[in-house]
């Protein structure tokens, strides 16, 4: 069962108790950007097999979003952090690359 | 090869059953093929026998990581039905669904289709409306479908409960010639007749990367060596992303884990296949006398082929309150499968970026009732290198497009 710690509230949560959100640090492009551009944001998501970092909400806790990375070759939670980060903290980074040493890195 | 038939039962009894052939060879790879696909599981194997059978295309190879049919060809509920909404949808699974009448005759090798019947149950308005409106599109698209009543319900499911108290029964869109087949056969049957055809099946031989020159595919990089050819077809469901990354291209889809459940083997006593969308399960009896349990899949990406332990119990408990007399019974086994979803829960059938690279892929977690007319459509696509009419809206370009073919919320459906 996976389980993700909170960052807002500090409780380890379990699966039944969060709601998935999909991949995270998605640019967002609107009218006026290309066609390529627009159709990545809207459908080409990354769906890594490994390295992943994704969305969750702590629905039937405190409610708030957050992010995780996760591996979804093996279901390893690498951390969370909170939905303000505009990308993945340095020592969550770290602690990927240290476990991942192929991963290439965040983008 | 020798055909199977009752006569070779008698013959083969004569010698102690020891003249039995294998049924397909497992040969060394060539240096090149016409055409190779990867991934021999049920479409991909079907786009190989089409691709002899309907253009003549026999010196091909079928590349599989792991061994024929084991991925989610493997791992499905073995549910066939074409009660979809959508035009293209209907005219594709129609098509595979007309084909499995008469895949074991066709094969010699029994797939063990059992048209059943198929009832989807509407348990709320809103699914009446949609079904109803279903029903008529059906019948416009030739897709033959009914609208039954609960009493027409209960009189073909004698087990089921319709009038729970949170979600009665109030009808069904029924599809009398919907039902099941024996899903590794049809795997088996479709490799016994490429092999038959002189094409070469290898197994335990994993693709590390695509070459290309000037735009166009030349061969791939495998676990047993390069591979050359003139034409490539990805069909790897789950790891579709994953082979089209070393094509060079990305898809608009992403791997979940589906899972299902067989029960301990009980009498007969449903011989019919139903689902039910709006409490999420759907459950029908194998002919093992197992009931054959599927429901949603998981949220969150997953490559695992193990899904989380709360969804059985979501199911189970939606197909407690529709069935009561199997709370009591025990689960056997359960698996996972992972699929790959789109944006509007339609498959893509479609040429690539890349020239001479076809994919087919997004079945997500309805694909093994498409088997026949998705091999069909992937072969007449790879044959000619343009979509014949089974697969024209299902091409790559149509999210970019807004062209979606949307089964999500049209037809809500849960496969």
């Amino acid at each position: 069962m996976l389980i993700l710690h909170c960052p807002y509230c500090g409780v380890r949560a379990e699966e039944t108790e969060l709601s998935p959100g999909g991949e995270a640090h998605l640019k967002r492009f609107g009218p006026g950007s290309d066609d390529d551009a627009f159709e990545a944001y809207m459908f080409a998501r990354k769906n890594p097999k490994g390295v992943h970092f994704e969305r969750w909400r702590h629905a039937y806790g405190c409610g708030k979003w957050f992010l995780a990375a996760r591996c979804t070759a093996t279901l390893e939670v690498f951390g969370t952090y909170p939905a303000q980060s505009t990308e993945p903290p340095a020592e969550i980074i770290e602690k990927i690359k240290a476990k991942r040493p192929e991963w290439k890195g965040f983008s | 090869m020798k055909r199977y038939s009752v006569f070779a039962i008698a013959r083969e009894a004569l010698t102690h059953h020891q003249g039995w052939e294998r049924a397909w060879k497992s040969p060394v790879p060539k240096a090149s093929y016409d055409a190779v696909i990867i991934g021999a599981g049920g479409h991909g194997l079907a786009t190989a026998y089409y691709l002899g059978k309907n253009h003549g295309i026999r010196n091909v190879a079928i590349i599989e990581k792991g061994w024929l049919g084991g991925g989610n060809t493997g791992r499905n509920t073995t549910i066939i039905r074409s009660n979809y909404l959508q035009d293209p949808s209907a005219a594709i699974y129609e098509k595979a669904r007309s084909l499995y009448e008469t895949l074991s005759q066709e094969l010699n090798y029994n797939i063990m289709f059992s048209p059943r019947g198929l009832l989807m149950l509407a348990q709320t308005h809103h699914e009446v409306r949609g079904y109803l409106r279903t029903v008529h599109a059906n019948n416009l698209q030739g897709v033959v479908t009914e609208w039954i009543g609960p009493e027409r319900v209960k009189q073909l499911v004698p087990i089921i409960n319709i009038d729970g108290p949170r979600y009665p029964i109030l009808g069904a869109l029924y599809q009398a010639r919907g039902g099941t087949a024996r899903h590794d056969a049809v795997a088996w049957g479709y490799a016994r007749a490429c092999s038959e055809m002189g094409m070469d099946i290898i197994q335990q031989c994993e693709v590390t990367g695509v070459r290309s020159e000037n735009g166009q595919v030349t061969g791939v990089e495998t676990t047993k060596g390069y591979i050359g050819t003139k034409k490539l077809g990805i069909v790897v469901a789950g790891h579709s992303g994953q082979v089209a990354d070393m094509a060079g291209f990305r898809l608009p889809v992403e791997s979940l884990a589906l899972q299902a459940l067989v029960s301990e083997p009980i009498k007969p006593c449903m011989d019919v296949v139903v689902m039910a969308n709006t409490v999420h399960g759907y459950m029908s009896q194998s002919d093992k006398g197992e009931m054959v349990i599927g429901g949603g899949t998981d949220g969150f990406n997953n490559y695992t082929q193990r899904g989380s332990f709360h969804h059985i119990e979501e199911t189970l408990r939606a197909l407690v309150e529709t069935f009561p007399m199997i709370s009591r019974l025990k689960m056997l086994r359960q698996w996972g499968g992972i699929v790959d979803m789109t944006g509007d829960r339609s498959p893509i059938i479609s040429k690539t970026p890349l020239g001479n690279c076809f994919i087919n892929c997004g079945w997500g977690t309805g694909g093994f009732k498409a088997i026949p007319g998705s091999g069909w459509a992937m072969a007449d696509l790879m044959a000619r290198g343009e979509p014949g009419p089974l697969a024209t809206e299902f091409d790559m370009w149509r999210f970019r497009e807004g062209r979606f073919i949307d089964e999500s919320v049209a037809a809500g459906v849960a496969h």
